[in-house]
């Protein structure tokens, strides 16, 4: 359900859905609440809508809500559910745990970041469609190693399996575009 | 029953009297239990564990947030609470950049103190393996993040007493630090430098900016003459630092010291305070009679003006338009005084001794300059001139006294109580009566404007006419007093803010004290040197007199306005960001409109969401850029919007479609396709 909004907003133009997200923020603001203890979910529903927290939109909370940006981006980095960074449409999650890296995770994340075209320590790719992880132990050792996209875990992988299920990916997103 | 109101510590019964804590209650008996994170003057916090004691049945326990119950058995110094203590410690000082010979606070340190203190020998936890890099933004403080415990005192200082909330704790675990939003360097976001934050830091993690090499560069050249002046507060608290009790005035040795560091001339920012007293008092007069631009702020504390330029666009203009003391200083030096020596701005280097670290900030804005050069060259703290006194080896104890030079050395009472909070509104009454009636006044003494309440009050009738004064100290009740003067709630002709709790007195650059007793002892330094002055009031000054005859003609005059006076800049809080609305495929206007703290309460949102429907109707969202913006620095009439370069204010959300259809519809048929 989620995924379908993502793509319906894409699929306006880039102006309109800047434009969109902003009202959807004042929409957010007021309706939970210009007060210090609505902080926190007006920062979870802005973040469904943006997938991140922008620094210039939690300024702007900031500022509807009367509280300093120092607190507002305090609590916005204590909470391990509040990105500041912009992710992709697509979170790929490579397990680093013990078992997967011994069975060769490594391979595996090299793989993915040529695929996509990500070099350096950047995570996300600039057009926003790949946001690349590692993670320490997802809980499914017995089929390391473990790849995890948005929700879904995939196991056993090797730098050719997780080629296939990118393919399947963008051939998905053709054909909704 | 023998069920007093009574606890036990250390084996000596102590009776219970109002003290919210343990810690209040052994403090009374004479142990001093080590903090880290309780300050009587900030909310508690109770986070770094330094306090414990042992409580019999209940174990160990955070003295500064545990309220005696009668009949505690409380130990302070059991082998439990050592070890414990060694224990808070050891953690802090696994985890700290141990640099402490380089430190700033070497010597002044409480993390260092305690160690010591409690005889930690080794630390059992390893090494601090990260470096953050340091903020030396800032013109008047330098942050060390490697170097903070995570007391929060700084956090709340800054958001409690000043009101502002530059500091807060971000991220989590072992990634948690103290840091101004989006971890942005001091120089970016709204912090007024008032240095309020590193007087209260127990380590070397937020400093003042350490100036005393370009001091030591001028004293050196030859090609300058290198003068000096010092604000009235620093001769009430330098002593201290050489052993000296809190208060006594040392004003002969510090000209004696200062001489024998190697100043051509050493002066007295009270005489330009005694200038300051005759501009602002004849200025309100004016304004008193015209009925404009009420109440009148005082502008004498940089931390202040900065702050209204970020947080009051809407008085901005009730600001007196005089400089500060230390800013008249430097500017007749330049303008006038060095023509009387033959020399250029240039050729004369000054150097102020300030009890503020914000004056470090004043001192390098870009108008406050003669002929390009800046009015004061150099700004040191009363902690910087000490290091330097003693870099020098003097034995201030024994120096002889020696008095100021003219002709900036003579001064009066009224000069010099500028130092205290309330000073300045007392000096203003002293003068304001005799120039409207030509009748001096009796008596000199406004007791109601001194002392440390969060805000002072008098009322006074000059010529029939009762005259409203209020006095604020500390910014949150600056912040406090601003509110109800929007909401009608108070209403003043006159008022006095400084930064600082105590004022200047109680500035950032003065020799680090965390009590208020010290405070206490410095005011009443300032008022005795008061007493003690031949003159009481700034109008019987007779080298201020001599300015006028032969710089400045009269009060107010085109002259004074010249060499004295200044104006004011909206700041926004933030620097650096927009919220990017619209992106135009082949844009031909770019429209900004503010969404900064004013605008945004006077319905700039309003503004902008009607802007974004015009343009849908109109079909130009390919054409145009629209983008929200934090404050176009024109507060005071918003909403305020910005099409290309054009700035225009008011602009309502009755008022838009005009504007829409004059400045961006006509933009754009003159882009053509
Ligand atoms: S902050 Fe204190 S303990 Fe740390 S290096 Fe400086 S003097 Fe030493
Ligand atoms: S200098 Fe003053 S305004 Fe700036 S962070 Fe420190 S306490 Fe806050
Ligand atoms: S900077 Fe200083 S006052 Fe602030 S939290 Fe760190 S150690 Fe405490
Ligand atoms: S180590 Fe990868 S799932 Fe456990
Ligand atoms: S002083 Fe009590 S917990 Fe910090
Ligand atoms: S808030 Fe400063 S111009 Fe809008």
């Amino acid at each position: 359900m989620k995924q379908e909004g993502i793509i319906e907003a894409q699929q306006e133009d880039r102006g309109t859905t800047h434009q969109r997200k902003f009202e959807k923020v004042n929409e957010i603001i007021g309706r939970l609440g210009r007060s210090r203890s609505a902080l926190v979910p007006i920062l979870q529903e802005v973040q469904e809508e943006y997938r991140y927290l922008p620094e210039e939109i939690l300024t702007y909370i900031a500022t509807a809500l009367g509280l300093s940006p120092a607190s507002v981006y305090g609590v916005a980095t204590f909470y391990a559910q509040f990105s500041l960074e912009a992710k992709g449409k697509y979170v790929i999650k490579i397990c680093d745990g013990t078992a997967c890296h011994v069975r060769g995770s490594n391979p595996v994340l090299e793989a993915i970041k040529k695929r996509v075209n990500l070099q350096g320590n950047k995570s996300t790719t600039d057009d926003l469609r790949y946001t690349v992880e590692t993670v320490s132990c997802l809980g499914a050792c017995g089929l390391a190693p473990v790849v995890m996209i948005n929700d879904k875990i995939y196991g056993q992988m090797t730098p050719e399996a997780i080629n296939i299920i990118i393919d399947e990916l963008e051939k998905e997103d053709a054909a909704d575009e | 029953m023998e069920q007093k109101n009574t606890v036990l510590i250390d084996g000596q019964v102590v009776e219970i009297n109002g003290e919210k804590n343990i810690l209040e209650l052994t403090r009374k008996i004479g142990i001093d239990i080590p903090t880290f994170c309780y300050h009587s003057e900030l909310s508690l916090y109770g986070a770094c564990r330094m306090c414990v004691v042992e409580v019999e049945g209940r174990g160990i326990m955070a003295s500064c947030s545990t309220p005696p119950t009668p009949g505690m058995k409380i130990l302070t110094n059991s082998p439990r609470v050592q070890r414990v203590r060694r224990t808070v410690l050891e953690l802090l000082l696994a985890n700290h950049d141990r640099e402490c010979t380089t430190c700033d606070r070497n010597g002044s340190c409480k993390l260092q103190d305690l160690s010591n203190r409690f005889g930690v020998k080794k630390i059992r936890f390893g090494e601090r393996d990260v470096k953050l890099p340091l903020d030396h933004s800032s013109r008047s403080l330098v942050r060390d993040p490697n170097k903070c415990i995570l007391c929060g005192d700084c956090v709340r200082m800054c958001s409690e007493v000043q009101g502002i909330g530059v500091l807060d704790f971000a991220g989590r675990g072992s990634q948690t630090v103290v840091a101004p939003a989006f971890n942005k360097n001091l120089a970016e976001v709204e912090c007024v430098n008032c240095g309020q934050c590193a007087a209260v830091c127990p380590t070397g993690a937020i400093v003042v900016k350490d100036e005393t090499d370009r001091a030591w560069a001028a004293l050196n050249d030859p090609t300058k003459t290198v003068v000096v002046q010092v604000a009235p507060a620093v001769r009430v608290a330098l002593g201290e630092e050489f052993g000296l009790p809190a208060g006594e005035i040392v004003t002969g040795k510090l000209v004696a010291a200062l001489k024998r560091l190697g100043f051509d001339k050493v002066f007295d920012t009270s005489i330009t305070a005694d200038l300051t007293v005759i501009e602002e008092t004849n200025e309100f007069i004016k304004r008193l009679q015209s009925g404009e631009r009420l109440p009148q702020f005082t502008s004498c504390c940089p931390g202040w003006v900065k702050f209204a330029e970020h947080n009051g666009a809407d008085f901005l203009n009730n600001l007196s338009s005089c400089r500060s003391p230390q800013q008249m200083f430097g500017s007749l030096v330049k303008k006038h005084w060095a023509k009387d020596l033959g020399k250029k701005p240039d050729e004369i280097f000054v150097v102020s001794i300030m009890p503020c670290t914000a004056k470090k900030y004043e001192a390098a804005l870009s108008n406050m300059t003669t002929e390009g050069v800046a009015d004061v060259d150099l700004v040191l703290t009363t902690q910087e001139l000490a290091r330097m006194i003693r870099e020098a080896g003097l034995v201030f104890d024994q120096l002889d006294v020696e008095s100021f030079d003219t002709p900036f050395g003579f001064t009066t009472g009224a000069g010099v109580i500028f130092g205290a909070t309330g000073g300045v509104a007392e000096a203003v009454l002293r003068a304001a009566h005799e120039f409207v009636t030509g009748q001096p006044i009796e008596q000199v003494n406004f007791e109601a404007v001194r002392g440390f309440a969060d805000r002072k009050e008098a009322t006074v009738e000059i010529d029939g006419q009762e005259i409203k004064v209020a006095v604020v100290h500390g910014l949150g009740n600056a912040k406090k007093l601003l509110e109800e003067i929007r909401e009608g709630k108070a209403d003043y002709h006159i008022i006095e803010v400084m930064a600082c709790p105590g004022g200047c007195i109680g500035g950032a650059g003065q020799p680090i004290s965390p009590d208020r007793e010290t405070k206490k002892q410095r005011a009443k330094g300032i008022y005795n040197a008061d007493k003690l002055s031949q003159l009481r009031k700034a109008q019987d000054n007779p080298m201020v007199a001599k300015f006028y005859e032969r710089w400045l003609k009269e009060p107010n005059s085109a002259e004074a306005h010249e060499a004295l006076h200044t104006t004011y800049s909206n700041r926004g809080r933030i620097t650096g960001e927009e919220i990017q609305l619209i992106a135009g495929e082949q844009p031909k206007v770019d429209i900004a409109v503010c969404v900064g703290t004013c605008c945004y309460l006077d319905g700039s949102y309003d503004t902008l969401q009607k802007l974004m429907k015009l343009t849908e109707t109109e079909q130009v969202q390919d054409r145009i850029n629209l983008h929200a913006t934090f404050c176009l620095e024109q507060c005071e009439k918003g909403p305020v919007i910005k099409v290309d370069d054009e700035i225009i204010n008011a602009v309502t959300p009755e008022t838009v479609e005009k504007v829409f259809k004059e400045k961006i519809l006509k933009k754009l048929a003159a882009a053509g396709e």
